[in-house]
């Protein structure tokens, strides 16, 4: 035990020591949310937004002016039929339509369904969610207060919202759980990888090998610290989030950490796994990155939603951790569900991680070749 | 005496490449064992055998009494290993490499001070500063007290002296030799041909092959013909000229001098002749005693 | 000496902030000499030679290297000087021929030029059967010596050398150092920059700097003779410790005394 303290110890000391590796656990967590942050909250302002007023009555241009009257929107153009829709939304004049249907307010009087459609470009999947959220929440308020007092329970304007391009997006949030995935996959699997190539390169590893450590020891005492650095950065993350863009945990906190914490031994595996099969860190870099940061971005659903892949990345995704991992926190988080709707995900995390840890223990050599 | 080393037959090959032949010698305990040979000769591959941190492809080594490849776990506690590249944390300080070091090997550092004290006192007054902005001098040194922090019974140091300027060099010799008295059995590596005189005893070491393996007196005077020493202004001109003689059998540039051999007992009034032919009138030529780096180059000759 | 001076230093001073890398150096190095440069780590032999080869300005001081002020003049420097370390030297994955290919075209020799002493330069070293391998393939030994004759390629009026024989076979340094003296005798100087004693035995005048300063400069048998000494390893450790008591026998048996 007191071997692997000491051990423990000196791992710190390399970390706290290196600003470089100072920046990549604690800058780049930070970064990314605001910057993922940032730019998914800046588009809305003045999005351009075009109507298609096929009843032209009072309530719809009460609407219309209410809706523009808003920071959040600008009115550039007005349709005089469906034909049109396509053409603004294509040529960019217009990231959102808004379609009164035919005898909007009379039909909203008389307590009938008032048809209405919010048709966004969803090619820009973030600025689309967000801005059809926000459209939504206005008419929903403006339904609300037309109405007499005592029936404001019934909603009568139910807007239908339909994504043009890209009509399963999801979320508007999805970034942090896609940050916090990025972030651990980072540390644990990039950071592991090149602590541990490291010694090989400095010729230590030969003395550590030579020693009467156990390959475990060696290997334990190499990730524990990025163990307890990579469960700082979730709950940092989740801080900042909750500071800077008001995004609460939906869901169970503990639960969202016992998640993570599988995934962090999961990703610690993959990064020794990566040491064993690399010589240099350079290899141990290109590795991490191309095989596990690239994957994770692309494939994972993060940026690009995986029921637009072709099948192929569709199949490549599934042998993909962070694809379970995402599905798990954005459920957690998002909506907020309890542990019986991701227990699929988590197995299947729990069996990868089986199967890596097996692989990286026995691929430790505790010789050279 | 008994034996803290015994190698019999070792070959190890590396894709097409042997880089071990049949590697036979012993160990005596307490004694310094050198193995002499340029760079690619083998010894790195050797030393990582002896340490257990590689596996021969055929031969077997016993190593303080065990078999280096099923005891290896009980050997890697008696065995204190230096590689090549001084194996340090240069982002570590003397101290903490010191103490990282003891606690891999399960002890401290003031339980076994004393013998190290000769060594780290050099380096205490520096104990403080990252190890990589050490001198060579001052790594080696730290590298040594590492290796030396659990009283190992076997130190393996693999070119320990490289890279180190001669100052340093020549008091890691006087260390080693310090050493000895705490019973500790030495193996060590370089390729500095000059080294092998404050070893007891020596292995030459070419292509993966131990052309010799005795003491260093033994190998030096195994020189098997008497040797000249010529000087003159011109020294590339004499090289050539006594190439050219009829009863030269080897020349070579030794330092300042040309170290030069003949088929004749001694050469006379012939070579005197050929020389001043040649437009050499200043040279000097006497018999002078073989070091181990003439004895190295016969046995070369010889192998090829 | 009547020899023509090919590298002149005067009260060559070098600071990095407050520190004094090399402190007021004079020495001269002649046409066709082989010069040895030693001192240990640190003791200021890497900067003199940066300032030497044109890549560092001196801070004060007159250096004319073949015939340039290095200050004013660094580019006429290096088309006049070889270099060659023990590190780097050849690329790896090119072939001997391309290899010989590339330096000459570094140095602007023509085609033909180049064809001819590539051509001389195989058949000198025996390599025409290697001329198209990879230098990667080739053994330590042959590459050393290849490099060298890279450096010398476009015939230069000094070539520097740094620890050019560090950790090959004996027979290989031993024919290593008969290009050197070869190369020397055709006029072109050689500089040696070295901390291996041994390899300083074999130049014609050797210099020892320490902390930034020469503190000996003579031909080595006049040091050993001055300082008593064995060998120039044992001159170096009479210098840089004095009171240490040194084996006079490990230098008399290595032969070199």
């Amino acid at each position: 035990m007191k071997r692997f303290l000491g051990f423990v110890r000196k791992e710190f000391i390399h970390i706290f020591r290196d600003v470089r590796t100072l920046v990549i656990i604690f800058g780049i967590p930070a970064i990314m949310i605001i910057l993922f942050g940032y730019v998914v909250s800046t588009d809305l302002k003045d999005a351009s937004l075009a109507f298609l007023d096929l009843s032209k009555d009072d309530v719809t241009s009460e609407l219309i002016e209410r809706t523009c009257s808003s920071d959040f929107f600008r009115k550039t153009a007005d349709l005089s039929g469906y034909h049109e829709v396509d053409r603004v939304l294509k040529s960019g004049k217009a990231k959102v339509v808004i379609v009164f249907g035919e005898n909007f307010g009379r039909n909203l009087e008389s307590g009938k369904n008032a048809s209405l459609s919010i048709i966004a470009d969803g090619s820009e999947p973030n600025t689309a969610a967000l801005v059809s959220t926000y459209a939504n929440a206005i008419i929903s308020g403006f339904s609300q207060l037309s109405m007499p007092a005592g029936q404001a329970s019934i909603p009568v304007i139910v807007p239908e919202v339909r994504m043009f391009y890209n009509p399963s997006l999801k979320s508007q949030f999805m970034f942090v759980p896609g940050v916090i995935t990025m972030v651990l996959t980072l540390i644990c699997a990039l950071m592991t990888s090149i602590t541990l190539t490291r010694e090989k390169e400095f010729g230590t590893m030969e003395v550590l090998l030579v020693s009467p450590l156990k390959p475990v020891q060696i290997i334990l005492g190499k990730v524990t610290p990025y163990f307890f650095l990579s469960i700082v950065n979730v709950v940092t993350i989740l801080v900042l989030s909750r500071l800077v863009f008001g995004l609460p945990v939906k869901g169970s906190l503990i639960l969202l950490l016992a998640e993570s914490m599988l995934y962090i031994f999961l990703s610690l595996s993959i990064g020794i796994l990566i040491s064993a099969v690399a010589k240099t860190m350079q290899q141990a870099i290109f590795i991490s990155l191309v095989g596990m940061m690239l994957p994770t971005v692309l494939l994972s659903g993060f940026i690009f939603p995986i029921e637009n892949m072709p099948k192929i990345y569709d199949w490549v995704s599934s042998v993909l951790p962070p694809r379970y991992f995402i599905v798990i926190i954005k459920n957690i988080m998002i909506k907020g569900t309890g542990f019986a709707h991701v227990w699929k995900e988590t197995l299947i995390l729990i069996l990868m991680t089986v199967i890596m840890m097996g692989l990286a223990v026995r691929k430790f050599s505790i010789r050279l070749q | 005496m008994s034996k803290a080393i015994e190698s019999s037959g070792i070959c190890k090959t590396f894709g097409d490449r042997q880089a071990l032949k049949d590697i036979i010698f012993d160990v005596n305990e307490g004694e310094i064992f050198g193995f002499i040979g340029p760079d690619g000769a083998g010894k790195t591959t050797l030393f990582r055998i002896i340490s257990t941190l590689m596996l021969p492809d055929r031969g077997s080594m016993t190593i303080l009494g065990l078999d280096s490849t099923k005891g290896y776990r009980k050997l890697r506690e008696n065995i204190g290993y230096m590689p090549g590249s001084f194996s340090l944390y240069l982002d570590l300080s003397v101290e903490e490499n010191l103490n990282f070091y003891a606690s891999v090997f399960g002890t401290t550092v003031e339980e076994n001070y004393e013998l190290i004290r000769d060594i780290y006192s050099h380096i205490e007054p520096f104990r403080k500063r990252l190890a990589g902005r050490l001198s060579g001098g001052m790594k080696q040194k730290l590298a040594l007290s590492c290796a030396l922090i659990h009283k190992p019974r076997l130190l393996v140091l693999d070119e320990p002296t490289t890279g180190v300027d001669t100052v340093s060099r020549t008091e890691f010799w006087e260390m080693l030799r310090k050493l000895k008295q705490h019973d500790i059995t030495i193996v060590i590596s370089t390729p500095y041909v000059d080294e092998a005189m404050n070893c007891d005893r020596v292995a030459l070491i070419q292509d993966g092959k131990l052309m010799s393996v005795d003491k260093p007196q033994n190998i030096r005077d195994g020189f098997s013909r008497k040797l000249f020493s010529a000087r003159a202004g011109d020294k590339y001109r004499l090289l050539l000229a006594l190439r050219n003689y009829p009863a030269t059998l080897s020349v070579f540039p030794f330092g300042d001098s040309i170290h030069v051999t003949f088929s004749e007992e001694t050469p006379g009034r012939e070579l005197s002749e050929h020389l001043l032919r040649a437009g050499i009138a200043d040279a000097v030529i006497s018999e002078t005693k073989a070091g181990i780096e003439d004895r190295f180059l016969e046995l070369m000759e010889k192998n090829e | 000496m009547n020899r023509k001076t090919v590298i002149r230093v005067r009260d060559l001073v070098k600071k990095f902030g407050s520190f004094v890398a090399n402190d007021r150096l004079s020495f001269d190095v002649y046409e066709g000499e082989i010069f040895g440069f030693l001192g240990a780590n640190g003791a200021g032999k890497t900067t003199a030679i940066r300032i030497l080869t044109g890549l560092l300005e001196p801070t004060s001081g007159e250096v004319m290297v073949a015939g340039f002020d290095a200050c004013r003049q660094p580019e006429e420097i290096k088309r006049n000087i070889g270099y060659m370390c023990q590190k780097f030297s050849l690329y790896e994955d090119l072939t001997i021929r391309e290899n010989i290919m590339l330096y000459g075209g570094i140095y602007g020799l023509d085609r033909k030029t180049i064809k001819e002493r590539t051509e001389r330069l195989l058949d000198k070293l025996r390599f025409r059967e290697y001329g198209d391998r990879l230098i990667s393939a080739l053994p330590l030994g042959l590459k050393q010596k290849l490099a060298f004759s890279v450096a010398v390629f476009h015939e230069p009026r000094i070539v520097f050398l740094d620890e050019p024989t560090g950790g090959v076979d004996p027979l290989t340094r031993r024919q290593f150092w008969e290009m050197i003296y070869e190369t020397a005798s055709a006029g072109i100087t050689v500089f040696v920059t070295t901390h291996y004693m041994d390899e300083a035995e074999y130049c014609d005048r050797i210099s020892i700097m320490s902390d930034g300063r020469i503190v000996a400069l003579d031909t080595p048998s006049e040091l050993k003779r001055k300082y008593d000494a064995g060998s120039v390893e044992d001159v170096f450790v009479k210098i840089a410790r004095p009171g240490m008591k040194y084996s006079q026998e490990t230098a008399d048996i290595n032969g070199l005394g």
